[in-house]
């Protein structure tokens, strides 16, 4: 080939190593480059997948490797009243923190589309929840939420709203509305900076266009801004609810998942499990449950990507 | 500029703004009162005279003294930051790698592996921790800095990759193709032509990875056992509590502290950050 020829009449006399010969085939370049990636997700991801697999299905705890018992630990969570308090409790948890996310998340990236004073500075701080590490700040509003110091029966005391106390973590609906106010206030900013991404890619023109033709606010929103943001919000939707389905960090510093093991989350329940109790196997099995479920919005969003994009 | 008459701006621009920046920021100044105040004024119940929650008249550093003489604050301090720069490197150059040979080179399978990388992207880590946990053991790499610096590419690896094969598509075909005819081998065109034109995408990826290992949580809590080991999250979760006893004021100033560096490294990258956000949600 012509660009083969031009590389050994310039580079030199001796023809080049085999190494580099190797490397202007494509297929073996393409391999080199793939290998570390290829070999970092085998050994971290992959394999330990299978051997979490291989682990539900033993009577394995910490330091005793255990038998094979088929499904006995599927059947024995199916069967375990906290397991299903913990399912019930991940799907409300995402099911409701999803919604407000994406209802406070659109109104704020609509009213980071205008143009006013101070924009790029308040941007940079309306991402700072999503930036700071999860576990710190969540602990600003454990201290927040506390039963006798709490700031926020302070203010509604004197706003006088309440007259005893409210024990937030106290009472199991308290606490998961509590945990629930937390992600909300760590999604928000993640959905209102993609959203406004996409807002930014809509063109004005069109808006200006309906405005002049008589359009409302509300309608131009509903007929123009939200049929066009939709890829963009299906996308992060989706993200956030794995992300949110498989949570761990609020609960765990929130309530460790009680009061009565009340709060848990599957993530949160599996760790007491497999690594609070030793019960390795049992715990792998109720994070492997989560499985399942990601899957399914793994697929979903896998075929509205191909979908949008043969368009 | 936002138009109308005055009270329309108020209701429908700064109210809902400054409602937004109270609830967003407010739990940051709270650690930040927290840290300062004293003790005396920290623990007086929330129903008692005469007593204003907001504001210090006798702010304090004890706390911030107390974390940083009595725990080993500034050795988890100097893990995290280690663990997260080192990781950091090794998932952006297996990132740009994986991604220059997935946007840009034919190769059987290029498809199938893309989607696979993409699949990856979406495994959290709280489905695969305890079979990790064994593995890590079984590797003799439990509560070294190794146990996280090898685990936690799994998670920016794929976002890296995704990332960078966004950035490498952009860029036409054609100025590749001037290298190659000019006589550089392709290794020597990926190198010195593509990789440059890439590198706002590279500092994308790199400052997103970065934050996302400093905020790591599950893999740290469950790899790591001696308190000289620990990263900031977790030796703040599991030393500044005494059983029951929540030590608020360092606690607060730790949660502060903790998130400095992370700050600090956010504002100086702030658009390629929005970017590296972004770009991560729209491949």
């Amino acid at each position: 080939m012509a660009v083969t020829t031009a590389t050994t009449t310039t580079f030199g006399e001796t023809p080049p190593p085999r190494r580099q010969r190797l490397l202007e085939d494509e297929r073996w370049l393409a391999f080199v480059l793939l290998v570390p990636t290829m070999v970092l997700l085998g050994m971290f991801i992959a394999y330990p997948f299978v051997r979490g697999i291989m682990l539900s299905v033993t009577s394995s705890r910490v330091g005793v490797p255990g038998d094979f018992v088929g499904l006995a630990n599927y059947v024995k969570i199916w069967n375990d009243s906290i397991f299903r308090t913990a399912v019930y409790n991940t799907f409300l948890y995402t099911g409701v923190t999803t919604v407000f996310k994406l209802a406070l998340g659109l109104w704020l990236a609509l009213l980071l589309n205008r143009n006013f004073k101070g924009k790029a500075f308040t941007r940079a701080f309306i991402l700072l929840p999503f930036i700071i590490p999860t576990v710190l700040s969540t602990f600003a509003w454990k201290w927040m939420f506390d039963p006798t110091f709490s700031v926020i029966n302070w203010c509604l005391f004197h706003l006088g709203a309440i007259t005893g106390r409210i024990n937030w973590l106290g009472d199991p609906d308290l606490a998961m509305a509590s945990i629930m106010v937390i992600n909300i206030w760590r999604g928000v900013p993640f959905f209102a900076i993609s959203l406004l991404a996409g807002l930014q890619t809509i063109s004005p023109e069109l808006n200006e266009a309906a405005a002049i033709d008589g359009a409302k606010p509300w309608k131009r929103f509903w007929y123009i801004t939200w049929p066009l943001l939709l890829p963009v919000t299906m996308v992060v939707v989706l993200f956030s609810v794995i992300q949110t389905f498989a949570d761990f960090q609020i609960v765990y510093v929130m309530t460790g998942g009680g009061p009565a093991n009340a709060t848990h989350l599957f993530a949160t329940y599996a760790y007491q499990i497999g690594i609070g109790t030793g019960l390795l196997s049992e715990g792998a099995a109720i994070s492997l449950a989560m499985f399942p479920i990601l899957l399914l919005v793994v697929i979903i969003q896998l075929l509205y990507i191909r979908r949008v994009e043969t368009r | 500029m936002i138009e109308g008459a005055l009270w329309r701006r108020w209701v429908f621009f700064y109210l809902p703004m400054a409602f937004f920046l109270l609830f967003l920021l407010f739990p940051f100044y709270w650690m930040l009162i927290t840290s300062v105040r004293p003790d005396g004024e920290l623990y007086r119940p929330w129903n008692s005279i005469n007593y204003n929650p907001f504001w210090t008249w006798k702010p304090t550093w004890d706390h911030v003294r107390q974390l940083l003489e009595e725990t080993l604050f500034v050795t988890w301090l100097w893990n995290t930051m280690f663990i997260a720069f080192v990781s950091t490197v090794i998932s952006l150059v297996c990132g740009v790698f994986a991604g220059y040979a997935l946007s840009r080179l034919n190769f059987p399978f290029a498809g199938s592996l893309g989607t696979g990388i993409f699949i990856t992207y979406l495994v959290p880590q709280t489905l695969l921790f305890i079979p990790l946990a064994e593995i890590i053991r079984n590797y003799r790499l439990g509560d070294t800095p190794w146990a996280l610096i090898l685990t936690y590419p799994t998670f920016l690896i794929p976002f890296c990759t995704w990332l960078m094969m966004g950035y490498f598509k952009a860029v036409p075909k054609e100025l590749e193709e001037c290298a190659r005819i000019d006589g550089a081998s392709r290794w020597q065109a990926m190198l010195y032509i593509i990789i440059p034109v890439a590198i706002p995408g590279i500092l994308s990826a790199g400052i997103f990875a970065f934050t996302l290992s400093w905020n790591e949580f599950i893999y740290a809590l469950v790899f790591l056992s001696s308190p000289e080991q620990k990263t900031v999250p977790v030796g703040v979760t599991s030393e500044l509590i005494r059983g029951d006893v929540f030590y608020w004021g360092p606690l607060m100033a730790g949660a502060l502290l903790g998130s400095i560096p992370v700050a600090i490294a956010y504002s100086f990258f702030v658009e390629h950050y929005v970017a590296g956000l972004t770009g991560s949600v729209k491949g």
